[in-house]
């Protein structure tokens, strides 16, 4: 076994995880990235549309309280309101940074850059690079790692003395010293050997869990590794319920059912119909979203180019409300022969405009589905997308309940309530990436001695990970696997029924003990199968969090839809859902207070729409109803530092 | 549609290996990995291949497949005859952990040896200005998926071991183009592209260019606009002659 020594360690090398290790990495602290994958690979390039961040390059009205708002609609209230604030204030500053370190975005008119629309952003928001964000945000970050490896040679000689990425590698079990940190455990793909990390601070930035799910946009790393790592290290995960159904993935070929088209065609001019050529999202408008949502065909389309005297087409809304339409069309029998429904772009736009914009999804359905998209629609549905619950945290710190362990970006959870809006997500990395690289680094600096990892601890992880070389009869994991994907799409899906669910949560209590006697064949050199009967103990894990948080929580919000409590409750709108490991090692639910939003963060909304929102009690706390809301147009002495952009 | 699809996979590691038959079942629209991943499932429980988003972004899952540097992700089955044997084996040009995976680390001791992109020192965040038409240069470079099928492709280290350490390889030499052309990049990096990272090896074959699955114009857009660049003008005998022929006037 190789043992390293580290000040922080980062768990995942995607966008959250490579922010955090580059501002650890500045504070002085000695860093180790690992990387399930090889060093740039991460799901993170997956991102197609953008980052939000409110710098009003294209709408000078934009700016961090307006960005704020949006982020709190979309996620039906739920949010942690100062991850919400803190995200809208930061986020500029984050995305110019990234200018700094090479990043090549599309450019406005005059030079600066530029701003697509999205789905509940009320200004043109997203900084972008044609359809494929993500990429250049990776690529930016790990060529800033290098950069900084750079600088290490030429200073010290050694490249890799502060910052050094361990690639496929992945870790199986936090280590503690009492009730903090002290290191972590895992393994080499590339020869099966073991590795220990001793270190203060770890940093989870492992992204989601979609590899539960059958239909999905995530890779095969979106196993929940962070979140089952943080649960049996004594940390608790909160609304693991709220789970994005993005509304447009591929349906056709089989093959590639689920794989993501992005809401750039969307928000670009593409629009939704059925099988009978109608624009059915018209008829979806919920009333919370009625006064932002254009009521005719023809007010939608003169938005695209006079968004100041017109209201936004219904395509646009946020991503839950889109998925549950695409949904019941279908249901109704309004679909497409394969069971979605189409995505128009190839009728309303030229085709040098799609292939400008949208190049990696002329690209990506030209390759795959032999669907020319400047020339016919494509055929989508709704796919399990991204995970809104995650590690209770710290909204500043991005700290969890366990000294030492910090968590960033989608493993965390709060920042985006019920449901994310598209491109807060890559915005969400570099906000509470860097964050989390600064607060595990100054907490590593408020220790008086360095925890100690125990032997005993040691011995125990690499039993457990040893166990499924060691099976000779056991099951076959790609069998559990494809049991536990079913299971979770068919009974905690996007819509739910209570009996299903409760049908779920009994089919995993009989998966977890199958999953326990898994026997991988072959050795321990660069082997799936072992791999994947490690991935298992996780994902079942936090399907368990999923299925019993989605049973306790009786009303529909965001990405928590059930059929049998169709409204949002404002009393439910309370309650956070927090998931720890019980005493049986199995998931167990707890409800716990939300945090209650500040009043100045309160007075950006009007009463009329608060009243969607919050119970009669709190409505009554509120100051005068006569007051006028404040507008949040740029006006107001407070500003965040990405309110002054225009 | 299903059918039975006869396919050769290499497996083995460092030491020994060979060409292993399989029968595997093909369904409509699938993709080269859909049916290694049948083969996992169904046959081989440990056959190792790397990839991550089965969509062509990541760039994780290269091969050969029928001797083409190829992402088996992006490889439609379609495009084969249901009789004809589909052989998929390792990138020829790194050596083998096992099976289908490779070590590339090659790539990557190169990418570390490109000087990082160096900013005007005066500039603020947020105070960059640039045009579209000259970010978009730079941005063609930066579609690349880091799949390395153009490092392996290229016959100057395909065959020759003992140019890797002078030659950084086309996807190198493209990066050090998409500094060049980087509207704010203040660095020199011309001089270092043909003397430290072996631009001059490249005799502009195009097999780069042919196996990129993002069909990034490496020799024309990158490669040759960069040896020209190195070529000082000086250097070039018609331009000498002009000179001298203008001066007379």
């Amino acid at each position: 076994m190789d043992t390293y020594e580290y000040d922080v360690v980062v768990i995942g090398a995607g966008g959250a995880g490579l922010r955090a290790a580059i501002e650890a990495r500045l504070h002085g602290k000695r860093v180790a990235i690992i990387c399930k994958s090889l060093f740039g690979k991460a799901h993170t390039v997956m991102a197609e549309g953008g980052a939000a961040a409110a710098m009003g390059n294209v709408n000078p009205n934009d700016n961090w309280m307006v960005h704020f708002r949006d982020t709190m609609r979309g996620g039906k209230f739920l949010n942690h309101f100062r991850m919400a604030e803190l995200h809208a204030k930061e986020a500029p500053d984050r995305v110019w940074e990234l200018e700094q370190w090479g990043a090549l975005f599309d450019r406005t008119k005059d030079g600066k850059i530029s701003q697509r629309n999205f789905g509940g952003h009320e200004y043109p928001r997203l900084a972008h690079v044609g359809d494929r964000t993500g990429l250049e945000l990776i690529r930016t970050l790990q060529q800033a790692v290098v950069g900084l490896q750079q600088q290490d040679a030429r200073e010290t000689g050694d490249a890799e003395g502060s910052i050094k990425v361990f690639a496929e590698h992945t870790v199986t079990r936090l280590l503690k010293d009492g009730d903090r940190i002290a290191g972590a455990f895992g393994y080499r793909r590339e020869d099966g050997g073991f590795v220990l990390f001793k270190a203060p601070a770890v940093v989870l930035a492992t992204g989601g869990i979609g590899k539960s799910f059958k239909v999905t946009s995530n890779s095969w790393e979106y196993t929940g590794d962070g979140h089952a790592l943080a649960l049996l290290a004594g940390a608790t995960l909160i609304n693991m319920e709220c789970i994005q159904f993005h509304p447009t993935g591929m349906v056709w070929p089989p093959s590639v059912k689920g794989i993501l088209v992005t809401e750039s065609v969307r928000g670009d001019g593409g629009v939704l119909r059925n099988s009978e050529g109608k624009r059915f999202m018209f008829d979806y408008v919920p009333d919370v979203f009625r006064p932002q949502y254009a009521e005719t065909e023809e007010e939608a389309d003169r938005w695209y180019t006079d968004p100041d005297n017109n209201r936004r087409p219904p395509e646009l809304l946020p991503r839950d409300e889109v998925a549950r339409s695409i949904n019941s069309e279908v249901k109704a029998g309004r679909g497409t022969p394969h069971g979605g429904v189409y995505l128009d772009i190839a009728s309303r736009r030229s085709k040098e405009f799609i292939l400008k914009r949208l190049p990696s999804m002329y690209h990506q359905f030209k390759e795959l589905a032999d669907v020319d998209i400047t020339a016919e629609p494509m055929e989508i549905g709704p796919t399990c997308h991204y995970v809104m619950g995650g590690v209770e945290v710290d909204p500043d710190t991005q700290a969890s309940i366990v000294p030492g362990l910090y968590a960033a970006g989608e493993v965390s959870g709060g920042m985006h309530g019920s449901n994310r809006l598209g491109g807060n997500s890559l915005s969400d990395l570099l906000v509470f990436g860097r964050r989390a690289g600064l607060y595990a680094a100054e907490y590593v600096d408020s220790l008086a001695a360095r925890p100690a990892v125990s032997d005993a601890d040691v011995t125990a992880a690499e039993a457990e990970a040893l166990a499924p070389l060691e099976q000779s009869s056991g099951e076959n994991p790609y069998t559990v696997h494809a049991e536990l994907q079913q299971t979770m799409n068919d009974l905690v899906g996007i819509i739910r029924r209570e009996h299903e669910m409760q049908a779920a949560v009994e089919k995993l209590a009989e998966l977890a003990p199958r999953r326990e006697k898994v026997a991988a064949a072959g050795g321990r050199i660069f082997n799936p199968g072992w791999h994947l009967s490690l991935d298992l103990r996780n994902m079942l894990l936090v399907s368990e969090c999923v299925a019993k948080a989605a049973l306790e929580r009786q009303e529909s919000r965001g990405g928590h839809t059930r059929e049998d409590y169709p409204e949002m409750s404002a009393e439910w709108r309370k309650i956070n859902l927090v998931c720890s490991v019980g005493p049986d090692g199995h998931a167990q639910i707890k409800r716990q207070p939300l945090p209650k939003m500040r009043p100045d963060l309160l007075a950006l909304f009007e009463r009329s729409e608060l009243k969607k929102y919050l119970t009669e009690e709190e409505l009554a706390d509120l100051p005068a109803p006569s007051d006028a809301p404040a507008a949040a147009t740029g006006t107001e002495t407070e500003k965040g530092t990405g309110a002054d952009a225009s | 549609m299903t059918y039975k699809a006869k396919f050769k996979v290499w497996r083995g590691d460092d030491q020994d290996g060979g060409l292993h038959d399989f029968t595997v079942e093909v369904n409509d629209g699938e993709v080269v990995l859909d049916v290694i991943h049948r083969l996992q499932a169904t046959q081989a429980p440990d056959l190792a291949v790397r990839w991550n988003c089965k969509a062509g972004k990541c760039g994780s899952c290269s091969a050969e497949i029928n001797g083409m540097p190829r992402l088996l992700c992006m490889t439609r089955m379609s495009v084969f005859d249901e009789d004809e044997t589909v052989t998929v084996t390792p990138l020829r040009t790194f050596p083998v952990i096992r099976d289908l995976v490779t070590d590339v680390s090659f790539n990557y001791e190169k990418a570390r040896q490109i000087p990082a992109f160096e900013p005007p020192k005066d500039l603020k965040p947020g105070d960059y200005r640039m045009a579209q038409v000259d970010v978009e240069r730079s941005q063609e470079f930066r579609k690349c998926i880091e799949c390395y099928l153009c490092q392996n492709t290229c016959h100057v280290v395909r065959d020759h071991e003992e140019n890797k350490q002078s030659f950084a390889g086309p996807r190198y030499l493209m990066r050090m183009a998409e500094l060049d052309m980087h509207p704010l990049d203040t660095r020199e990096r011309r001089k270092e592209a043909q003397e430290e990272h072996g631009l001059g090896f490249c005799n502009i074959t195009k097999c780069c260019t042919e196996v990129c699955p993002e069909h990034i114009k490496i020799t024309d857009n990158a490669l040759i606009p960069m040896k020209e660049r190195v070529v000082d003008r000086k250097y070039d005998p018609l331009v000498w002659l002009g000179n001298k022929i203008a001066r007379r006037k």
